[in-house]
């Protein structure tokens, strides 16, 4: 347990990983993530590890994947323009299993969006996002102390389970300094039991060679291989999944949401409690495994469910599924790399009660006003919602 | 008690900076901060401004949208922030360099000659600080002290002079009501 | 019977997927044979390409990995600067490398990483079936040029040995042929070091092997070593191109 400092974001992210004993790190400048590699480029040599300005994404996630065979404990980190070229790598890693950490700072997108922090990216970080039949476990922060001590959660998670993890954070958490401390004292990657797997080690004299590799050629032996992959899988969802409840015993109304929205979340509930309404949260902290057993129990009995994403609704695709039509579920959304404002949160919390539409997001009554036109958004800055 | 503070000006004014030492500050009193800047292509050359919260309890939002607290440093940042002041907030203007009156009613306004009292100080540079000191004198959301003390932590490399000079600005801040 | 020769040590015994007469079985050996003399065996990790040489994985017995199109390089280098012990070297053919994979493997040579690469050339995609590579002669034809290469159309060939050698970085740069008994053993000289320079942590080193592809240049191997002669070697030239090592041996 360290002393409360300040700290931003990505640099905690940075040297919480450090402190995992991450000694591995290959990056590529891009916004708003820079200060990860940045800090890596001088930490990781005074900790005696590596580090690589890669000469693209797909360069950097490829240096992961080497040296992640290596059995040391290593990172990339990107935002989401980045992250899409990295999943030809991704993929790679995932069906050779191994484990790594990828950091995903999200922006607005989609192309080149903004570079504000967003949310857009839950499906692709929860679903796989590259290639073939795959999960990722994803941890969603939503403090710069969680920035800073969840990779050392991720590292461990990936290494029981060889496969990579990624931490799921956005612009805001990687940009803003808070208060934090270091939950753990600094892992010494030596201390560390050596992967039994990995290559590039002093191979002892009659042991057999290691092979890294995602392919599976002869007949059957693919499903085999993927099979063998669903049965960890099972196992993570059984026992891995992280959330934290607030005001959920009387709650009437439940907010589900993850990461910084979590955070407008958390203070629209507190407007919402002061008028008298019985609302709580319900904050996922792995993405996958999603907490769905513990929303399906809630979802009986609360009247409803609201999620604010700022997308145009992602994390709410897996409430529904855990909800199966039991109650309804609402979403605001925040879309266009806007920080939610609680006000508003607040405003949905209770239209979602009484019926109303004000604050929810609605394909429906979208469907009726909208107009196909030339089909091009207009592309003027708008005033609304919080200047970030 | 809960502060959120939105502080706005040229880049090269020191507001960020003026931020980082505010949550610093926070931080030393032992209560819960954040700090969160505006960054990307709006950083370059044009106005900067961040968000300070400081709270006793727990930062929900760190994105201040509406400040309780506005310190406006340049021109450009009062219509942007002006209305944005929770009614009954304050905003500071830095009179030397913003020429407009604000309009609002409903909230304290402050005209702070901030680079002319840093100059009598000794120091161009302690514009900021004068509006930080105006702010802890005004709110008592935050101590001169606690400031001072954050300042070590914030200017690693600072000389003590320079240090005392800092102090100096915050204290003449202070002074304005 | 008295064998005069042997199957290398570092080679797994157990025969390869390669066609009759393609290049790749002969660069194999030479780089087993390399390792052997070498005793580097236990530290050696092979990165395996996507393209015919994509189970070269399989045929050497080190540590392997397998990774992305063009990427050798990228994993190379993590690797390398993860376990700076190891000796690591990326082979790729000339889609992989030359095309899909050409910022990686220019990036990596201008990092000067201090790794091995052994580049297969032989102007074709042979894994896919016959398409037109970077190195795909002008006139040539191929699955996607089926009239042959028209620079109007698809611009001339990329000599990767000479582009790479314009860097600062790299150390030692060759191009061999393996179309001959002369040529194969000075091949094997190139290679070996290549791969003596990393054990004396030289820098960057690349040989660039001309290669024949039967199958998808669609002659027997007689007719196709011929033209590796001909036609190839006119528009690829042999030679030492960079070699800046301070070992001497293998010259």
């Amino acid at each position: 347990m360290s002393e409360k400092v300040l700290m931003k974001g990505n640099e905690a992210l940075a040297e919480g990983a450090i402190r995992a004993g991450c000694r591995f790190f290959a990056g590529y400048p891009i916004t708003p993530q820079n200060e990860v590699p940045e800090y890596m480029s001088w930490r990781q040599e005074e900790v005696g590890g590596a580090f690589v300005q890669a000469e693209s994404e797909i360069a950097a996630v490829n240096m992961l994947y080497g040296a992640a065979a290596t059995g040391t404990r290593s990172m990339t980190s990107s935002s989401s323009p980045g992250i899409s070229l990295k999943q030809e790598g991704i993929s790679y890693l995932a069906g050779a299993d191994m484990p790594c950490l990828i950091a995903n700072i999200m922006r607005g997108g989609p192309g080149l969006g903004n570079i504000a922090g967003a949310q857009g990216d839950y499906i692709q970080a929860t679903r796989g996002g590259g290639n073939g039949d795959y999960r990722l476990i994803v941890l969603a922060p939503f403090s710069v102390h969680e920035l800073a001590n969840f990779p050392k959660k991720a590292f461990e998670l990936a290494e029981k389970y060889r496969m990579p993890a990624m931490i799921l954070a956005d612009g805001i958490l990687g940009q803003m300094m808070e208060g934090m401390s270091f939950d753990f004292d600094p892992v010494e990657p030596a201390a560390l039991k050596p992967a039994c797997w990995s290559i590039g080690g002093a191979r002892a004299e009659g042991k057999k060679r290691n092979m890294v590799y995602s392919y599976a050629l002869g007949e059957g032996e693919l499903e085999k291989m993927v099979l063998k992959r669903a049965d960890k899988y099972a196992l993570i969802e059984r026992d891995e999944v992280i959330y934290e409840e607030r005001f959920t015993e009387d709650a009437e109304i439940l907010v589900v949401a993850y990461g910084i929205s979590a955070r407008a979340s958390i203070e629209a509930i507190n407007i919402a409690r002061k008028k008298g309404i019985k609302v709580g949260l319900l904050r996922p902290i792995t993405l996958w495994p999603f907490p769905t057993k513990r929303i399906k129990e809630l979802s009986s009995k609360v009247k409803c469910i609201l999620c604010p994403e700022m997308s145009l609704g992602q994390m709410i695709v897996d409430v529904k599924l855990a909800v199966d039509g039991k109650v309804p579920v609402y979403l605001h959304a925040r879309p266009g790399a806007f920080f939610p404002v609680a006000e508003d949160i607040a405003v949905a919390i209770e239209s979602a009660l009484t019926g109303k539409k004000e604050q929810l997001f609605d394909l429906e009554s979208l469907a009726d006003k909208a107009t196909l036109g030339c089909h091009q958004p207009e592309n003027k800055p708008s005033k609304e919602g919080a200047l970030l | 008690m809960y502060q959120g503070v939105r502080i706005s000006g040229f880049g090269g004014q020191g507001v960020v900076s003026a931020g980082v030492l505010l949550a610093q500050a926070g931080l030393v009193e032992g209560k819960a901060v954040s700090w969160y800047p505006s960054y990307g292509p709006e950083m370059r050359g044009g106005t900067a401004n961040c968000s300070v919260v400081i709270t006793d309890t727990e930062v929900a939002t760190p994105v201040v949208a509406l400040p309780d607290t506005a310190i406006i440093m340049n021109e450009p940042s009062l219509p942007k922030f002006e209305p944005l002041v929770k009614k009954g907030g304050l905003l500071i203007i830095n009179s030397s360099l913003v020429k407009t009156k604000a309009t609002r009613t409903d909230i304290k306004v402050v005209y702070v000659p901030c680079s002319e009292i840093a100059e009598k100080v000794g120091s161009l540079k302690t514009a900021n600080l004068v509006a930080l000191g105006t702010f802890a004198g005004l709110t008592g959301a935050i101590s001169i002290d606690a400031i001072a003390s954050a300042m070590k932590k914030v200017f690693k490399r600072a000389k003590p002079e320079a240090l005392a000079l800092n102090r100096k600005a915050l204290e003449e801040g202070a002074k304005i009501k | 019977m008295n064998p005069i020769t042997h199957k290398p040590k570092s080679l797994v015994d157990i025969s390869t997927h390669y066609c009759p007469g393609c290049g790749h079985s002969v660069v194999h050996r030479l780089i087993g044979e390399v390792i052997d003399e070498l005793g580097i065996q236990n530290r050696t990790v092979i990165v395996a390409p996507v393209g015919c040489a994509v189970f070269a994985d399989k045929y050497f017995d080190c540590d392997s990995i397998q990774g992305p199109h063009g990427r050798g390089p990228a994993i190379a280098t993590g690797i390398k600067r993860a376990k700076p012990d190891s000796i690591v070297f990326s082979y790729q053919g000339d889609g992989d490398l030359a095309s899909i994979g050409m910022a990686e493997i220019i990036h990596a040579a201008a990092r000067g990483e201090k790794i091995t690469v052994i580049f297969i050339n032989n102007a074709i995609y042979g894994m896919t079936g016959g398409q037109m590579a970077p190195t795909t002669l002008v006139g040539q034809p191929a699955t996607t040029c089926p009239k042959g290469r028209n620079p109007d159309l698809q611009g001339y060939p990329i000599n990767v040995s000479e582009m790479l050698s314009q860097l600062k970085s790299p150390k030692y740069i060759e191009r061999v042929s393996v179309d001959s008994a002369p040529n194969v053993i000075k091949a094997k000289k190139a290679i070996k070091k290549a791969f003596q320079n990393q054990v004396d942590n030289v820098g960057f080193s690349f040989v660039e092997v001309l290669s024949i592809c039967p199958t998808n240049w669609g002659v027997e191997p007689i007719k196709a070593l011929d033209f590796l002669r001909e036609k190839m070697m006119p528009q690829y030239p042999l030679g030492v191109f960079k070699d800046e090592g301070k070992t001497q041996e293998g010259k």
